[in-house]
C-alpha cells in the first residue's frame, strides 16, 4: 500500500528525480522533497490560495494535486520569477504599492496573477478582479494587491 | 525635506522586509528543518466535555515511523501552560489549561496525546489510531447559561469583576431618560494565513533548548518558559522566523508550544509541529464573544449621566496566558472618548466548553466599542438628536487633556487619556466623507424604497504601555548600521518602522539600517509587539540609541575633523561642516573604525568606557499609555431579497500622533478594517448545543477576500502628537478595527429605519433578513 | 491535514480505467478527476479510498463536442473549459455565465464537469444545470453501458446513481431551440462559496406567452429539482412582473428547504422566492 512512486517534476526549469508515496501533495512535494519552500500551505483544503503555483501553464492549488499526478509536468513557483537579480514586473508592484504586510499569501497571489496575465494580457478589470478573488490576505486588505496586479498588467502589456 | 537625503520620519519609504517576501526567500517556521527531526501530530479530544476514561495508544506506538506517544502521565512533571509574569492572577490560576488533558477534556479540539513520528503523513496516521474513552458531562455553551462545574469544587465563573467611579445610582435617580440595550458580539479571531507552528530542539552540547517560530512576545515567553521548564533563564531561547501574521493570536504561549520543548529534551531529536488549518480553528484562541445588558443615563439634551453595564464574557475551556486582561480592557474602554460622570461595569467572566478565548487585535476594544456606540445612536433617536451631534455633545474636550479616568477600585489602574481632539476629529471626517451631503443622499434613496444608511463609530485606542524598551545600536567599518530590539515583528512593517526612526535620528540611509528582532539570545530583554507597543516603545528606545550613536559619532568627528562638535551635522552616513558640505568631512564607517577597540589616532575607543567602537545602547522608560483615536464612517446597502449587506463606502480616520511611514499605516488601517468587516458581517465560530464547533475550515469560518472588501477611505491626522515620547509617536495597529462593528451596525439600523435595531455580530444575511421582517411587522405600511 | 495512504493508478484507455476500477472497487476504490472535492476531502480524512483511479491521462475524455443536438461533455473536460460560450447560442453564454459562480480560476483549471455530477453536492451548480435541462449522463463498466437521465442520476446529498464500479464517461446536454431564454440567479455568502440557494429559469415565448418553461432550484434541498408547481405558474401567461411574482411564490411554496445552524428553512425559502424573481427577470432582460 505505501507503494513508492519514482517521478521526474520539473520546477522553474530544473529537473528533480524523486520517489514519493502517492498520497503526498503536490505542495508538500515542492516544499520538502524539493527544497522550495516559497510555496505556502494555509489551509491545505483548497480555499485560501496560498499554494498557488503554475502546473503547465495554468495556476492550480498545488494542496489539491498529487505529485505523482505531475510526472513529467512543468511547474513555476514564485522562486522562479525573478530574472536573475531582476524581478519580475509583479515583483516589482508589490513592493512599490506595498502590497504586502507579512508576505505569507504573497507567492499565492504573485503566481495567481503572473499565470493570469501571461494568458490573457489583454484581461478586463472586472475578470481581473474575480481572478484575484481567488486568494485570501489577511493583511492588506486587498486595496494595495489590486493596485499592484493592475499596474504591473499595464507594463506587462507594454512589454 | 526632500532636499535632506536622510530625513526618514515620515515618508512613505518602500519596505526593508519585501524583497525576501516576494521572492520566496523568506523562512517561515514551516519552511525550517533541522536534521533529524521528528514530527509532532496532537490527537484532540472530540467531545466538547468529558471525563477521560481511558487512552488506547497501543495500536500508534507500534505504527512504522512513530519514536513515542504521549499522553498527561508521560508530563506529569510539567505545570499548566503558565500565565505571562506580570499578569499573574492567582485566583484564575486553577482554570489555567494543562499542556494534556488532565482528567477532563473541556472543548473539542482540547489536546489529548502526541505522537512523534518521522514524518507528518505517519505522525497523522499514528495519531488517528489512538482511541480515546470519555464519559460525556454536560456541556456549557454559553456564558448566558448558569455557571456549571469546572471541576470538583470549582464553578465556572471564574470572577465576578468590577470596574467604577462616580456615583452611579444618583445618576440614573437624575436621568431624563434612562435607555437600556441587550447586546452581544459574536465570536471571532485574527486566523493569520499561516497557521501556528513551533519547532523545539535542544543542543546538548551547549546544554541550550531552543524555541523556533515564536512570536509577538518572545522575551515574555521566555520568562514563561523558564519558570515553566525550571531551567535557567540562559538556557532557553526562543526565536522568531518569518511570521505570517499575528493578529494578537499567534505569539502567546500554547500547549504545542510547551510540548515540542519537552520532547526535544527528552527523545534527543528536534520534533517540529506545524499546525494545520482545521486545528488552527479549534485551537488558537479565539475572542470577542460576549453579551452584554447596557444602560445609559442621560440628562434632557442627551448628555451621559452614567453607564452602567453588566455583560457576561465567554473565556471558553480555560484561562490562557493573557488571565482576564480582555475582560479588563473591555470594563476599562466602555467610556471611549467621552465624558462620562458616573461609571459601573460588572463582567461575569465565565468558563464554556468552547475553544479558549484571548486577545484578538483592538481586544475588549471593538466589543466595547460597538457597545458604547450602540448606546450612542440610542440616544440620539430617543431625543432625536443628530448622531454626530450627541457625539459631540459628550466628547471629551481637547483642553480637557491630559484627562484622567481614577476607577473606584484600588488595583485598577487609572487612564490618562494623554492628548486629543476627539471632537476636530470627528468633523474632520465628517467633512472629508461629506456627511451633510451624505444625509440628504440616502433620505433620498431611502425615499426611493432603497435600503441604505450610514454608521459612525467613535473610539479612544490605546497602546505603547510600558514599562521599559531597549535597543542596541552599532555602526560597522562599512558605514552600515544594526539596531537589536526586543520587539517582534508579525508582518507590520517593523524593520522599517525602526529603520526610519534610526536613520532620520542618525543621519543615515535606512537601506542601510539592518534591525534585529525576536531573538532572546541576542538581547536581554524586549517587550515584542503586542498591544501595539512595537513603534512606541521600540521606537521610542531606537531613538535615543540612535541619538546616543550619533552623539558618539559627531564628538569623535569633531577631534578628527578639528572642528567644533555643533558645527557639525551627519548627512546620508558622512559628518560634514553644517555651513559647508564641500568642506573636509568623515563617513560614519571611518569614525567606527577609528572608535574601534585597539585603533590608534584621535578619537579613539575607549573600551573601559561601555560600548567600544560606534554604538550604544538606549532605553525608553514610559509609565504611561498613549491613546490614539478615530472616527470609522461607514455606508452600506441591504438587498432586502436577501439580506445580504453591500458596504458602499467606509472611511477610517485616525489620529497617530506622529506618522513614521503613512503608507504603512495605510496599509495597517485598510487591513484591520477589512479584518473589521469580517467580524461584523462575516466571521463567526458557531458550536452546536453540544459544543461541536461548526466552523473548523474555511468554507465555513468565512474570511473576507477581495470581492467581500469595498475600497477604504483613509485620512490620517497627526493632531494630537503624545506628550509621552520624544516623537509624538501613538500606534496604528488596532486603529483599522476597533469601530467597524460598531459603524456597520449603526449603519444597517439606520438602513432599516430602526437605528436600535441591531443588537448582535455579525450581522449575517440571514440576521438582517430577520430584522428586515421585524421592520416590516412594526410598520405594516412599508413594502 | 495529510491524506491516508492509497494505491495509484494512471489508466491510459477507458477499457484500463474501468477494467481497474472493477478490481479496486470493491476496496473503496474510486475515480479521481479534477481532485477538487475528494482531494480535500480526502486531507480531512472523511474520504480514505485505499485505491485511487486517476483518469486525468485516459485518452479521449477531455472531449467536449456538439453532437446533433447535444453537447457532449466528456469526463475531464474541466469547469474553465466553459469560461468562454463553447457552443453558439444562448446556452453557451449560459454555460459560460455559470461556471463563474463555481469555485475559483484556478479550482476551475482542475475540477471537471463530469466530477461535480459526479460529487452531487445539493449546492453544485452543474448539478443543477444537468438536472433543469435534462441532461443525461453516460455511465461505463466492465458490465457494460448505460444512460441515465439527471434527475435520476442525483439521488441525493453526495448520493447518485452511480455503481461503484461504474465510471462516468460523458455528461451530455441537449440543445435548447434558439428562442430559449435563460436566467440564472445564485446567492452565496461570499465569492467563491458554495451557494446557498440559486435559481436556473428557462423558456421560450410563443405569440407573446411563455412557452417550455423551466424552473430549476439548487442547494436548498437535497438535490436540485424543477418546480412543477412554479412551471405551471408561467406557462401561457405572458412574461411580466404578475407571472413571475406567481412563479416566484408558488417554488418558495413548493420547496422543502434543507436547514443548518447557519441557515433556517425558513430564510431559503425566502430565497428561493428571491432567486426566482431574479431568474425570471434576468431570462426576460
Ligand atoms: C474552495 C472550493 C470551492 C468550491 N466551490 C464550488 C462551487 O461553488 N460549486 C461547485 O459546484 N463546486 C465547487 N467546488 C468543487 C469543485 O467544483 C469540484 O471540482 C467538483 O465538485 C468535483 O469535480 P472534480 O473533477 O474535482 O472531482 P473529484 O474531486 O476528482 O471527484 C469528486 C468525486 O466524484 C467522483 N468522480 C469524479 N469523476 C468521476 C467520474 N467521471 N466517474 C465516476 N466518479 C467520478 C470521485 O471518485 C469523487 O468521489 C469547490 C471546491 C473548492 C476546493
Ligand atoms: S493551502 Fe492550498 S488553497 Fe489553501
Ligand atoms: S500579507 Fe499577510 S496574508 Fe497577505
Amino acid at each position: 500500500m505505501n507503494g513508492k512512486h519514482d517521478i521526474t517534476l520539473t520546477i522553474n526549469g530544473q529537473a528533480y528525480a524523486i520517489r514519493v508515496e502517492a498520497r503526498r501533495t503536490l505542495a508538500d512535494v515542492i516544499r520538502e522533497e524539493c527544497g522550495q519552500t516559497g510555496t505556502h500551505l494555509g489551509c491545505e483544503h483548497g480555499v485560501c490560495g496560498t499554494c498557488t503555483v503554475i502546473v503547465d501553464g495554468a495556476p492550480v492549488r498545488s494542496c489539491l494535486m498529487f505529485a505523482v499526478q505531475c510526472d513529467g509536468a512543468k511547474i513555476r513557483t514564485v522562486e522562479g520569477l525573478a530574472d536573475g537579480e531582476e524581478p519580475h514586473p509583479l515583483q516589482r508592484a508589490f513592493m512599490e504599492h506595498h502590497a504586502l504586510q507579512c508576505g505569507f499569501c504573497t507567492p499565492g497571489f504573485l503566481m495567481l496573477a503572473v499565470g493570469v496575465l501571461e494568458r490573457e494580457p489583454d484581461i478586463g478589470d472586472e475578470d481581473l478582479l474575480d481572478i484575484l478573488s481567488s486568494n485570501l490576505c489577511r493583511c492588506t486588505g486587498y486595496a494595495n494587491i489590486v493596485k499592484a496586479v493592475r499596474a504591473a498588467a499595464a507594463q506587462m502589456r507594454r512589454r | 525635506m526632500a532636499a535632506d537625503k536622510t530625513a526618514y520620519l515620515g515618508r512613505s519609504v518602500e519596505r526593508l522586509e519585501d524583497p525576501p517576501l516576494v521572492t520566496g526567500a523568506a523562512r517561515f517556521v514551516a519552511d525550517i528543518s533541522f536534521p533529524g527531526q521528528l514530527h509532532m501530530r496532537v490527537v484532540r479530544s472530540s467531545y466538547a466535555h468529558g471525563e477521560i476514561i481511558s487512552i488506547d495508544t497501543s495500536e500508534a506506538r507500534l505504527m512504522p515511523g512513530v519514536v513515542a506517544v504521549w499522553t498527561a502521565e508521560d508530563i506529569a512533571d510539567i505545570g499548566p501552560v503558565d500565565f505571562r509574569a506580570d499578569r499573574a492572577a492567582e485566583g484564575l490560576k486553577p482554570y489555567r489549561q494543562p499542556v494534556l488533558a488532565k482528567g477532563r477534556v473541556r472543548y473539542v479540539g482540547d489536546p489529548v496525546a502526541a505522537v512523534f513520528a518521522e514524518d507528518p503523513y505517519l505522525a497523522e496516521d499514528a495519531a488517528e489510531s489512538v482511541v480515546i474513552e470519555v464519559e460525556e458531562l454536560p456541556v456549557i455553551v454559553s456564558a448566558d447559561d448558569p455557571p456549571g462545574e469546572f471541576a470538583a469544587g470549582r464553578g465556572t465563573e471564574a470572577a465576578v469583576m468590577h470596574h467604577s467611579y462616580g456615583d452611579i445610582d444618583a445618576a440614573f435617580a437624575n436621568a431624563e431618560r434612562v435607555i437600556a440595550l441587550d447586546l452581544r458580539t459574536g465570536r471571532h479571531s485574527g486566523v493569520p494565513m499561516e497557521t501556528r507552528g513551533a519547532i523545539g530542539r535542544y543542543d546538548a552540547a551547549k546544554d541550550m533548548l531552543e524555541l523556533h517560530g515564536a512570536a509577538k512576545v518572545p522575551h515574555r515567553n521566555q520568562e514563561t518558559l523558564v519558570r515553566m521548564l525550571g531551567r535557567d533563564p540562559s538556557r532557553v531561547h526562543v526565536h522568531e522566523c518569518h511570521v505570517g501574521g499575528g493578529f494578537g493570536v499567534r505569539g502567546e504561549l500554547y500547549p504545542e508550544d510547551i510540548l515540542v520543548l519537552v520532547a526535544a529534551m527528552r527523545l534527543g531529536r528536534p520534533v517540529k509541529w506545524i499546525e494545520d488549518r482545521q486545528e488552527h480553528l479549534m485551537c488558537a484562541n479565539q475572542g470577542r464573544e460576549q453579551h452584554h445588558l447596557a444602560r445609559v443615563a442621560v440628562d434632557a439634551e442627551g448628555r451621559i449621566l452614567g453607564i452602567d453595564d453588566e455583560f457576561f464574557h465567554d473565556q471558553g475551556g480555560y484561562v490562557r496566558t493573557h488571565g482576564s486582561n480582555v475582560a479588563n480592557r473591555t470594563m476599562c474602554t466602555i467610556t471611549g472618548p467621552y465624558r462620562v460622570p458616573a461609571f459601573r461595569a460588572v463582567c461575569h467572566f465565565r468558563l464554556t466548553n468552547k475553544t479558549p478565548c484571548a486577545t484578538y487585535r483592538a481586544p475588549g476594544r471593538y466589543e466595547s466599542t460597538f457597545v458604547r456606540e450602540r448606546l450612542m445612536d440610542a440616544i440620539a433617536t430617543e431625543l432625536g438628536i443628530d448622531p454626530i451631534e450627541v457625539r459631540k455633545r459628550n466628547l471629551i474636550a481637547a483642553d480637557e487633556m491630559p484627562y484622567t479616568i481614577a476607577f473606584d477600585e484600588p488595583h485598577v489602574s487609572d487612564m490618562v487619556l494623554d492628548s486629543g481632539d476627539y471632537a476636530g476629529l470627528l468633523d474632520k471626517a465628517a467633512a472629508a466623507f461629506g456627511w451633510e451631503a451624505l444625509r440628504v443622499e440616502l433620505d433620498r434613496r431611502r425615499a426611493d424604497g432603497e435600503l441604505v444608511g450610514a454608521g459612525i463609530g467613535m473610539f479612544v485606542e490605546e497602546g505603547g504601555r510600558g514599562p521599559t524598551d531597549g535597543a542596541r545600536i552599532a555602526v560597522d567599518a562599512n558605514g552600515d548600521v544594526e539596531v537589536i530590539t526586543g520587539g517582534a515583528s508579525l508582518g507590520q512593517g517593523f524593520e522599517t518602522t525602526m529603520a526610519q526612526i534610526c536613520a532620520e535620528a542618525l543621519g543615515v540611509d535606512y537601506r542601510r539600517v539592518r534591525v534585529i528582532h525576536g531573538h532572546t539570545d541576542l538581547i536581554p530583554y524586549g517587550i515584542g509587539a503586542h498591544a501595539t507597543r512595537a513603534t512606541v516603545m521600540t521606537g521610542s528606545a531606537v531613538n535615543v540609541a540612535a541619538l546616543m550613536v550619533r552623539e558618539i559619532a559627531i564628538d569623535a568627528a569633531a577631534e578628527m575633523l578639528q572642528t567644533p562638535a555643533d558645527e557639525l551635522d551627519i548627512n546620508d552616513g558622512t559628518v560634514v561642516r553644517r555651513d559647508g558640505p564641500t568642506g573636509p568631512s568623515v563617513t560614519l564607517g571611518e569614525i567606527a573604525r577609528r572608535l574601534a577597540p585597539g585603533a590608534a589616532g584621535p578619537g579613539q575607543g575607549d573600551p573601559g568606557q561601555g560600548n567600544p567602537g560606534l554604538a550604544a545602547e538606549g532605553f525608553f522608560t514610559t509609565k504611561d499609555t498613549v491613546f490614539p483615536y478615530g472616527v470609522h464612517l461607514a455606508v452600506v446597502r441591504i438587498d432586502r431579497g436577501t439580506g445580504q449587506v453591500a458596504v458602499e463606502r467606509f472611511m477610517v480616520a485616525y489620529d497617530v500622533g506622529r506618522a513614521v511611514n503613512p503608507m504603512m499605516i495605510e496599509g495597517q488601517l485598510v487591513g484591520g478594517c477589512i479584518q473589521g468587516l469580517g467580524g461584523a458581517l462575516y466571521e463567526e465560530f458557531v458550536y452546536d448545543e453540544e459544543g461541536q464547533p461548526m466552523a473548523v475550515t474555511l468554507a465555513d469560518y468565512l474570511v473576507p477576500s477581495l470581492r467581500e472588501a469595498p475600497d477604504i477611505e483613509v485620512l490620517i491626522t497627526e493632531d494630537a502628537p503624545s506628550p509621552l515620547n520624544p516623537l509624538g509617536l501613538k500606534s496604528a495597529g488596532e486603529g483599522g478595527i476597533n469601530g467597524v462593528g460598531a459603524a456597520i451596525a449603526g449603519a444597517i439600523g439606520d438602513a432599516i429605519g430602526d437605528p436600535g435595531a441591531v443588537r448582535r455580530l455579525p450581522l449575517t444575511p440571514g440576521r438582517v433578513r430577520d430584522l428586515l421582517r421585524q421592520a416590516d411587522a412594526a410598520s405594516p405600511g412599508t413594502p | 491535514m495529510k491524506p491516508a495512504a492509497f494505491e495509484y493508478h494512471a489508466p491510459k484507455t477507458i477499457a484500463e480505467a474501468v477494467a481497474l476500477l472493477a478490481e479496486v472497487a470493491p476496496d473503496d476504490g474510486r475515480i479521481l478527476a479534477g481532485g477538487q472535492s475528494l482531494v480535500p476531502t480526502m486531507a480531512f480524512r472523511l474520504a480514505r479510498p485505499a485505491h485511487l483511479v486517476d483518469i486525468n491521462g485516459v485518452d479521449g475524455l477531455d472531449r467536449l463536442y456538439l453532437d446533433g443536438n447535444e453537447l457532449s461533455i466528456g469526463a475531464c473536460v474541466r469547469h474553465a473549459a466553459f469560461h468562454r460560450p463553447v457552443v453558439d447560442g444562448r446556452l453557451g453564454l449560459l454555460l459560460s455565465s455559470i461556471v463563474r459562480h463555481i469555485a475559483h480560476y484556478p479550482i476551475r483549471q482542475r475540477g471537471t464537469f463530469c466530477g461535480s455530477l459526479a460529487q452531487a453536492d445539493p449546492a453544485s451548480e452543474w448539478c443543477l444545470t444537468a438536472v433543469t435541462l435534462d441532461g443525461t449522463m453516460t455511465a461505463k463498466s466492465v458490465r457494460g453501458s448505460r444512460t441515465i437521465g439527471a434527475q435520476d442520476f442525483i439521488e441525493g446529498i453526495m448520493t447518485t446513481a452511480l455503481a461503484d464500479d461504474e465510471l462516468l464517461t460523458e455528461a451530455r446536454l441537449p440543445i435548447p431551440p434558439d428562442d430559449t431564454r435563460f436566467g440564472f440567479c445564485e446567492f452565496n455568502r461570499i465569492a467563491g462559496g458554495f451557494a446557498v440557494a440559486m435559481v436556473l429559469a428557462a423558456y421560450g415565448l410563443k405569440d407573446g406567452v411563455i412557452t417550455r418553461p423551466r424552473l430549476g432550484v439548487g442547494g436548498v434541498e437535497e438535490r436540485p429539482r424543477r418546480i412543477p408547481e412554479a412551471e405551471q405558474a408561467l406557462e401561457g401567461r405572458s412574461p411580466g412582473a404578475q407571472a413571475f411574482r406567481a412563479a416566484s411564490a408558488a417554488a418558495a411554496g413548493a420547496v422543502d428547504p434543507m436547514e443548518d445552524i447557519n441557515t433556517s428553512a425558513d430564510y431559503r425559502r425566502d430565497l428561493v422566492a428571491t432567486l426566482t424573481l431574479r431568474a425570471l427577470e434576468s431570462a426576460w432582460s
